[in-house]
């Protein structure tokens, strides 16, 4: 990427703006911004093309009825544990697929996050830090699209899957710039306005874009500012995107992929994403919804997590079936756990001070349980980590120093909590 | 103890009021009176049944299932006790033992079994689990008689009709199937789909069948649950009773509580005609009543605390409920002996 000396000083703004706009022609804008302090890690990355899956199990996972299961306490629930692939390693029954997957994951059973609200728990647990008033931090996804992504790739680097309609682009990406902010792909389909319009003949289409960049070239000769290349970046990659558009198609996916994954949308969101992934994406996010089950806990996640299984489960086995375990993170994450005491609605409310998240695949120990709650899930006994811990071992796992910084106007913006650091034990 | 109405005693549910309130040490689900009337049955959170003495509320456990048992069922006789959990198992107990231990345990099915009932006279026992399974077993040696297939999603309650040698099954989206006994064939359904909420927004289906009953004549068929149910997930959603004629399966009747929240656990027929409803959830604790001819309750009777269940005793004079805060309270239907 070539380096512009900005006519303002600075291209946050017109970045914000093009942000703004949103669909894709916001979408490929460069952000002009400064590089990782050490860019070496990044062509290194570039090259080896590490990758991250996050499942962002919206509303708040009950631990206690997927990854760190109580039965037969006074807080264990209906549900039963069932063992795994990995010998003494027991999980909730609502999992029997991901169950025999187990031998390519690993289990943190001692996150404590201190908060319980669900907007603040989203933001520290994809930002590793918690929110303030004076910093707003890029999201994980934000972090890797900036680390990982090949100089080659035209597509976004950092794209989050979500449940219902929707799409255009997030605000996750912070002083990153909105080249690596998120483009939301709402329900699985492909980009916002990323088809020609079909009042536009492919001739005249062609004919425009020749002039555009006949008319940019005079006057970058010239006139030439961040701004500009931004504009000129912006066009030239949405016609990437554009002609890329299959690879958000599952349809190209075999019939008999889409019906192992699962005829729901977590399955086909789940199989989008293993397209994504084998096309070079660095960073893919599903969200599934939704776990916030104040009331009928139970009933509710043996809906949710049955879909959960299926496509999670397919997911893991193709990921390692077809050799990318090793370049890809896995990452299951909510805002928060749900409470240990049932309450009267047969429902379990916002907990954070003892819940689990799953990892699994590229520089993570697989099969490992790290951390340990107690006999009925009230308190963490061992091993007690937070958001913090959590994003430097993310990063570590990538292979990239989670203590370097981003260079940004001048500024040096450590990458990850400088406070905190990765849980050794579960790096390889 | 429980008070014992006099024999003589009027049916009266505007006089009703709790005539014993015993205390467990964890919350109960679910809840039946014995058809002797000697005990009331319970099954609590802890993974236990308890019989609960009538005459002096001494509470004996019953242990065998892995999970939380979910419903409770009697052979017409009383001298068996049949229980189904999360287990899904069914589980075969001598009523009145002194120790009562599993006469017979069946894994019947795979994931819960969440709702049972025994036929009029008493030679099967018909389940509903999680699997979308409907099975009819043989309660003299537990052998499977029918797998009835057609439940798309959780079957939540199963009921057979008193006369017409069928049974009834209703599940999660609100569908009613009719089955023969004895080939075990579908015959028709009903349309209670009313009970059933799809929140596209929370991804949630929610709702169904919660409860089915017959008039004792066999006339009226009335199903239970949910409606209105603007967030699911935070427990905001009307109870509902749908009332159906028998044999042309229309609703006539769409009975409501006005200004209550959540969902209707059980209803059952009185003799004396009128329906009886209970309701529990974020802003409801209530014993309903309702006349076939009105929609809104004649009556309703604040049980203290959260119920989750309830059951008429043999004489229609007595209401035991199963509560959340481990209470299990007995409301008599009739005014106080003075």
């Amino acid at each position: 990427m070539m380096k512009t000396r900005n006519v303002c000083g600075s291209s946050d703004h017109a970045m914000a703006r093009r942000q703004f706009l949103g669909g894709v022609a916001s979408g490929m804008v460069v952000g002009g911004l400064g590089l990782l302090t050490r860019p070496a890690f990044s062509a290194q990355l570039s090259k080896d093309q590490k990758r991250v899956i996050v499942v962002n199990m919206l509303g708040g996972l009950s631990q206690l009825e997927s990854w760190d299961p109580k039965p037969g306490t006074a807080t264990g629930g209906p549900f039963r544990a069932i063992s795994t692939s990995v010998p003494g390693i027991h999980i909730g029954e609502l999992l029997p697929q991901t169950a025999q997957q187990m031998h390519h994951l690993a289990l943190v059973r001692a996150v404590n996050t201190h908060e319980d609200d669900h907007s603040k728990g989203s933001y520290l647990m994809a930002t590793g830090r918690r929110q303030t008033p004076a910093t707003d931090y890029p999201e994980l996804g934000a972090v890797c699209s900036k680390a990982l992504s090949p100089e080659s790739l035209s597509l976004p680097g950092h794209i989050k899957i979500t449940p219902g309609g929707g799409g255009g682009r997030g605000n996750d990406s912070a002083y990153l710039g909105p080249k690596f902010a998120s483009v939301r792909l709402g329900n699985g389909n492909p980009p916002q306005n990323s088809t020609r319009p079909n009042d536009i003949a492919a001739a005249a289409d062609e004919a425009r874009q020749v002039f555009r960049r006949q008319v940019n070239s005079q006057f970058s000769l010239h006139r030439r500012t961040a701004m500009t290349d931004a504009y000129t970046q912006t066009y030239e990659q949405a016609l990437s995107l554009m002609e890329s558009r299959d690879v958000f198609d599952i349809a190209k996916e075999p019939e008999k992929d889409r019906d192992r994954y699962g005829q729901h949308d977590f399955g086909r969101h789940c199989l989008l994403a293993r397209r994504l992934l084998e096309n070079g994406i660095p960073f893919v996010q599903v969200a599934h919804s939704n776990y916030d089950t104040h009331s009928e806990n139970f009933d509710f996640h043996l809906e949710q997590l049955g879909e959960f299984d299926q496509g999670f489960a397919c997911l893991v086995a193709d990921l390692a079936e077809r050799g990318m375990l090793d370049s890809t993170l896995i990452v299951v994450l909510s805002e928060f756990g749900r409470s240990p005491h049932i309450n009267q609605y047969y429902g379990r409310d916002h907990w954070s001070a003892a819940w689990s998240v799953c990892l699994g695949g590229a520089g993570i120990h697989r099969g490992a349980v790290y951390g340990k709650t107690n006999e009925d899930g009230t308190k963490i006994v061992d091993g007690q980590v937070d958001h913090g811990n959590l994003f430097h071992t993310y990063l570590r796992a990538l292979g990239l120093d989670s203590t370097a910084s981003f260079e940004v106007g001048g500024r040096q913006l450590p990458m990850a909590d400088p406070m905190s650091s990765p849980i050794k034990e579960l790096l390889t | 103890m429980s008070e014992s109405p006099p024999a003589a005693a009027k049916v009266d549910p505007v006089a009703a009021h709790i005539s014993a309130d015993w205390q467990y040490d964890s919350p109960l689900i679910s809840c039946r009176f014995d058809p002797q009337g000697r005990f009331i049955f319970s099954t609590a959170e802890n993974n236990r049944v308890q019989r609960w003495n009538l005459a002096d509320g001494k509470a004996t456990a019953l242990e065998g299932h892995e999970s939380w048992p979910w419903t409770i069922g009697f052979s017409p006789d009383g001298e068996t006790t049949y229980t189904s959990g999360a287990d899904g198992r069914l589980i075969f107990w001598p009523t009145a033992a002194d120790a009562p231990k599993p006469l017979r345990a069946i894994d019947a099915h795979h994931g819960w079994a969440r709702c049972l009932a025994v036929s009029p006279d008493g030679k099967l026992i018909a389940t509903g689990g999680n699997d979308r399974r409907v099975k009819l077993w043989n309660a003299a040696d537990g052998a499977l008689v029918h797998e009835l297939v057609k439940h798309e999603v959780p079957v939540y309650s199963v009921l057979f009709h008193p006369a017409a040698n069928c049974l009834l099954s209703g599940d999660l989206r609100g569908n009613v199937h009719q089955w023969g006994l004895e080939k075990g064939e579908w015959q028709r359904s009903f349309d209670a789909k009313k009970l059933y909420t799809e929140n596209k927004g929370q991804n949630a289906e929610y709702g169904g069948v919660r409860t089915m009953a017959i008039s004792a004549d066999g006339k009226s068929f009335a199903c239970g649950g949910t409606f209105n149910a603007s967030n699911p997930f935070g427990a905001v959603c009307e109870p509902l009773a749908l009332r159906f004629e028998w044999e042309s399966q229309k609703i006539v009747q769409s009975h409501i509580a006005k200004d209550l929240k959540g969902p209707l656990w059980r209803v059952v027929f009185h003799p004396d005609g009128f329906l009886i409803g209970i309701c529990g959830g974020s802003g409801a604790k209530h014993i309903l009543f309702w006349k076939a001819d009105q929609e809104g309750d004649f009556h309703r009777f604040d049980v203290v605390a959260l119920p989750r269940d309830m059951d008429l005793d043999p004489r229609g004079m007595r209401l035991a409920s199963a509560h959340y805060d481990r209470h299990l309270r007995i409301t008599t239907l009739a005014a106080k002996a003075t």
